[in-house]
Order: structure tokens, then C-alpha cells, then sequence
């Protein structure tokens, strides 16, 4: 509650969303305001939900693999990544390195695709517009090695339980490391654009703050954790795909501010395409599938397997009964949880905050909905 | 048809008559370049029916048998993770005793499973993480349908939500919960969609027909 004020007010209760340009997708978010000031929030999501895990049970476990993409679209190749670690671990296989290390160049490029998209939007909520035609400009370059690599570019399906469906197409690496050249300068780019900007600094300074407790009390992972001081980060704590064999920082900040998070995650993409071309360098020929069998049928059991996804910690808990259909499948989305510290972190701040909090949680509703 | 290769990027229908209630697993996952998609004839050996955990054996394990040593059933690891079976009605306590006295202080996620032949049908499941040790271990109980177990928001405050997602999926309520609405599906919406009775192509027919104007969604 605010401080006393000095005219009697009333409380006034705002409908934002769910179609709104600043909610990024179909969230609703019911806000009780005291003039300009934010007093509480309840969010309304489900407008995207398609019972994603639903579907997963009356699918097979290879059938379900695109489904996952779905959820978190901007980054649908981490989805397929962590859906096939999940059930290669049930099936107790592991991925060739070759394929481990092409994971790993893909997974980092959607990373930096998924946080331009970020970037972009986020800046526009704030009113700068000229950063999201910077940032999808770059994103294109990222999406055309999808586009080669298997032919789709947001939805691509890029990996298969066990490996790779396909072999690196000619030239791959060169397009890489050309990304990687690239992308960098821009990086320095749109940081001469915001990180001294008076406004920016202004607008993103001191709000929506999550101090490391609170975000270990919500569960809040990801960029938004390691802004809040806590150098976590699923590739370096319990790593996969071969995480362990690059050399890479995990940026963290102090003030788990908005302008933090920015940091953080400018930060972040220079270091993904630090780790690209590190994974370039190791790509030896070899083969990129693991002896999986045709009819994938793993063993009864379960397991929980979890992946740092650009938005934070992405999980998958699998239940097999032995059948060639998986029992349960449940997605512990990042988004989702994340998601929930928006009333803690708006309590008190203005309206005009409330979209930049949105926009620095970065949520895709694909990902709230399921 | 003599099964041309095909890319075979998303599940499309099966070439040859393989019949069964399974015809499409195994080309997303085999070697696309050579042999043709066999139906599936060599199933792997039938599998064990349970689980084949073994013995979880640490100081934390111990520890835990010892300060709960009639509500946990069992501490065991599967493929290398950790968890262990309690009683219902000591969750909470257990929850409590992981995040003040062995760092566990991060609640990953909270999610059920439903067993309709088992007398106590739903498995609850709490995933947590504790980032001194770097470590997972899952807490897991069985309830009967209609039980309410006591709510963990008053532990993690992240529970809130993911506690309303399983009463939403599945119909379990949590005692003591201080916000217990669906989350994810409209408020009036009938059935618990995640429940194994509940269809796939089942959906609340009024509701759709109410609120979007047709006669199905499907």
C-alpha cells in the first residue's frame, strides 16, 4: 500500500490486454491502480492453451518431438533440445558428439535469435523504435541458417531423439562463423543506441526490482536471476550436450533491476556466439545419430531433465510406462513461473512500468499457455 | 509404391500399410538414408513393469530417514535422480525441513500423475533444487481422489501458481491455498482435462457453445 497521500483517492480498476501491443501475446493483466500507481495485479492467461501435455499422451514419443516447438516459439530449437535430452536419458542414449556440437551451435544461434526478439520489443515498448528493425535485421541472418540447416525457420524441428536427422549442409560452419563476425559489431551497435541513453537508463533504472531472494522464493530463473547477483546457469551447474568442454562466462549483475536484465542479456549473446564458434571449431566428422531403436518404447520410468533456455530454466518431467506413448509429460515452462513475480514486481511502480516489466521478463505466452 | 525417400521432417502418413496403433514411430528417430521404413517388427525385450530404481544412499537420505522415519516409504535414485516416496500429510513438513535445514530452497515445479487403476490415483510431485549443493531430488506421494493435500505456498511462494495448475489439470485441491482458481482454463469450465478419463477430443460442450457461439470446437 501507498504512503498517504494527499487528495482523497479512489482505487480504479484498469483492463490491460489481452490484446495489447506491450503484452507480447495474449495476456491479460488486471491492474488496481491508485492514480498512476500500481497497488496489485492478477494476470489471466490461457488464451493460447492447446493441452500440450494432453497431446503428448496420445502421441508417440518421436510424434510429440514438433509439438514442443510450439510452446516457445521464438526459441523452439531449446524446446526440441531439452524434449530429446529428456527422453534420450529414459532411454539412457547419448547423443554423438558431432551431433552434441551442432546442438549446441543451433541451440546458441536461437538463444541470440530469441533475445533479439526481446530486445526489439522490448525497446519499442519503451518507445525507442529504431532497435527492432536493427534486431530483426540480425535475426533474419539467424533464421536463414535455420532455413538451410532443415528448412523451417521458426518452428524448425531441428533435432531427433538420439541426434540429428540431418547432416550439416555445405558451408555451414563458414555461415556460422560469418553470423559470428558479423553479429558481434552489432551487439556494440545497439548498446551505442540504448545502454548510455538518458531515457533508456531513465525508464529501466530502479524498476521492477527481484532481489536474489525473491527470485529464489518464485523460482524465477534465468536472466532475470543472474541480474539479481546469482551467477546459476544450467550449462556450467549440471551441463549437457557438452557444455562443459567451452569456454563461456555467465554475466550477472547486482541491482536485479530492468536495466540490469538488459545488461545481462546483451551479455548473453556476445557469449553464445563465443560459444558457437568454440563448437565450430570442435565439429569433427563422426556420426550424428545414436543407436536408437526404430519403435521408441523406453523402459518404465521417469525422469526430470532441464535445460537453460533463454527465458530460464526449462524442464521436462517424462513418465514412460513401457508403452511406445509416453504416461505423462509434463513441461516446467520458464515463462510460466516467471510470470508469477509480475505482481511483486510492479507493486508499487507506475503503469507506464508495467510494460517495461512485461517486456524485461520476457514471456512468450506460447510457453504461459501451453 | 516403391518409398521414395522422403524428408521426413513432420509426421506424415505411413507408406505402406503398417497398421497397429503405432505405424509412425521409428523414421523420425532410424537413419533416413538407406533401408526403407520397416513396420515395426523388432520390438525391444518387454520391459520390466516397475521401475527399476535402486537404493538411494547418502547422508541426505539418512538424514531424512531419520527425522521422518514413519512417513517415507522409500529413497531411491533412478538413472542417476534422486527421490523419494512420502506419506501425504507429512509433505509439507518435509518440503519445510529441505529448505531450512539442507539448502533446498529452490521449488522447481510442482505437477501430478493420474493412475486411475491405483486405489490412491494421484502421484503429486514436487521437483526441488538447492543451489549450495547443486542438486535435485523429487518428493513424491500418492493420494486418493478427493484428498486435499495441505498447500506449500506457505514454504515456496512459487507453489501458488503451480498448485493452481494442478487443480486446474486435474481436480486435486489443496488445502489452505490462498488463491485456488483455475489458471489456465476458463473459470466455469467443467472436467479436469488432464485426468485419464478425459478424451482428447473432449471438451466442456456448453461452455463452448455459450461463450464462443458453435457447436464444437473440434
Amino acid at each position: 500500500m501507498p504512503e498517504s497521500t494527499f487528495l482523497d483517492s479512489t482505487e480504479l480498476v484498469l483492463n490491460m490486454g489481452p490484446q495489447h501491443p506491450s503484452t507480447h501475446g495474449v495476456l491479460r493483466v488486471i491492474l488496481k491502480l491508485d492514480g498512476e500507481k500500481v497497488l496489485g495485479t492478477d494476470c489471466v492467461i490461457g488464451y493460447l492453451h492447446r493441452g500440450v501435455e494432453k497431446i503428448a499422451e496420445n502421441r508417440t514419443y518421436a510424434q510429440f518431438n514438433p509439438y514442443v516447438d510450439r510452446m516457445d516459439y521464438v526459441a523452439a530449437i531449446s524446446n526440441g533440445l531439452g524434449y530429446c535430452l529428456a527422453i534420450e536419458k529414459l532411454l539412457n542414449v547419448e547423443a554423438p558428439p558431432r551431433a552434441q556440437a551442432v546442438r549446441v551451435i543451433l541451440t546458441e544461434l536461437n538463444r541470440i535469435a530469441s533475445h533479439l526478439v526481446w530486445l526489439g520489443t522490448h525497446a519499442l515498448d519503451i518507445g525507442a523504435i529504431t532497435p527492432v528493425f536493427y534486431c530483426f535485421r540480425e535475426r533474419e541472418e539467424a533464421l536463414k541458417i535455420f532455413e538451410n540447416y532443415c528448412g523451417a525457420r521458426l518452428t524448425t524441428h531441428a533435432f531427433r531423439i538420439g541426434g540429428l536427422q540431418y547432416e550439416t549442409y555445405d558451408g555451414f560452419e563458414k555461415e556460422v562463423l560469418a553470423f559470428c563476425d558479423m553479429f558481434l559489431p552489432k551487439v556494440d551497435e545497439y548498446e551505442e543506441l540504448l545502454t548510455n541513453n538518458r531515457i533508456w537508463a531513465g525508464r529501466l533504472k530502479h524498476v521492477g526490482v527481484l532481489n536474489a531472494e525473491e527470485c529464489k522464493e518464485y523460482g524465477v530463473t534465468g536472466p532475470v536471476l543472474r541480474a539479481a547477483g546469482v551467477k546459476w546457469d544450467l550449462r556450467k551447474a549440471q551441463p549437457y550436450s557438452g557444455y562443459q568442454q567451452y569456454d563461456f562466462e555467465i554475466p550477472t549483475c547486482e541491482n536485479g533491476d530492468t536495466y540490469d536484465r538488459y545488461t545481462v542479456r546483451i551479455e548473453e549473446m556476445r557469449q553464445s556466439a563465443r560459444i558457437m564458434r568454440q563448437a565450430v571449431e570442435k565439429l569433427a566428422a563422426g556420426p550424428i545419430m545414436a543407436k536408437v531403436p526404430k519403435v521408441i518404447k523406453p523402459p518404465v520410468g521417469e525422469v526430470y531433465v532441464s535445460i537453460e533456455a533463454p527465458k530460464g530454466e526449462l524442464g521436462y518431467y517424462v513418465v514412460s510406462d513401457g508403452t511406445t506413448q509416453p504416461y505423462r509429460v509434463r513441461v516446467r515452462p520458464p515463462s510460466f513461473v516467471n510470470l508469477q513475480a509480475l505482481g511483486r514486481m510492479v507493486a508499487g511502480g507506475l503503469v507506464a512500468d508495467v510494460v517495461a516489466i512485461i517486456g524485461t521478463l520476457d514471456i512468450v505466452l506460447g510457453e504461459v499457455d501451453r | 509404391m516403391a518409398d521414395e525417400q522422403k524428408p521426413a521432417g513432420s509426421p506424415s502418413p505411413a507408406p505402406s500399410g503398417a497398421g497397429g496403433v503405432n505405424p509412425k514411430a521409428g523414421p523420425a528417430a532410424g537413419a533416413p538414408k538407406t533401408a526403407p521404413p520397416k513396420p515395426a517388427a523388432a520390438a525391444p525385450p518387454k520391459p520390466p513393469a516397475i521401475m527399476a530404481a535402486t537404493p538411494w544412499d547418502s547422508e541426505l537420505a539418512r538424514d531424512l530417514r531419520d527425522r521422518f522415519p514413519d512417513q517415507i516409504g522409500e529413497t531411491s535414485t533412478y538413472l542417476g535422480q534422486d527421490f523419494l516416496i512420502a506419506k501425504p500429510d507429512a509433505i509439507i513438513s518435509i518440503l519445510e525441513y529441505l529448505k531450512l535445514e539442507a539448502d533446498f530452497d529452490y521449488l522447481v515445479d510442482i505437477t501430478a500423475v493420474d493412475w486411475p487403476k491405483k486405489p490412491e490415483r494421484f502421484e503429486l510431485v514436487y521437483i526441488l533444487y538447492s543451489f549450495a549443493h547443486n542438486r535435485r531430488v523429487r518428493v513424491k506421494t500418492s493420494i486418493a481422489d478427493g484428498y486435499r493435500p495441505a498447500s506449500a505456498v506457505g514454504v515456496h511462494l512459487t507453489a501458488n501458481w503451480l498448485e493452481r495448475e494442478v487443480y486446474d489439470m486435474f481436480g486435486i485441491e489443496f488445502a489452505g491455498h490462498p488463491d485456488l482458481r483455475r489458471i489456465l482454463l476458463p473459470e466455469e469450465w467443467q472436467g479436469f482435462p488432464l485426468r485419464k478419463e478425459y478424451s482428447i477430443v473432449q471438451q466442456d460442450e456448453r461452455w463452448v457453445r455459450e461463450n464462443l457461439g458453435i457447436e464444437s470446437g473440434q
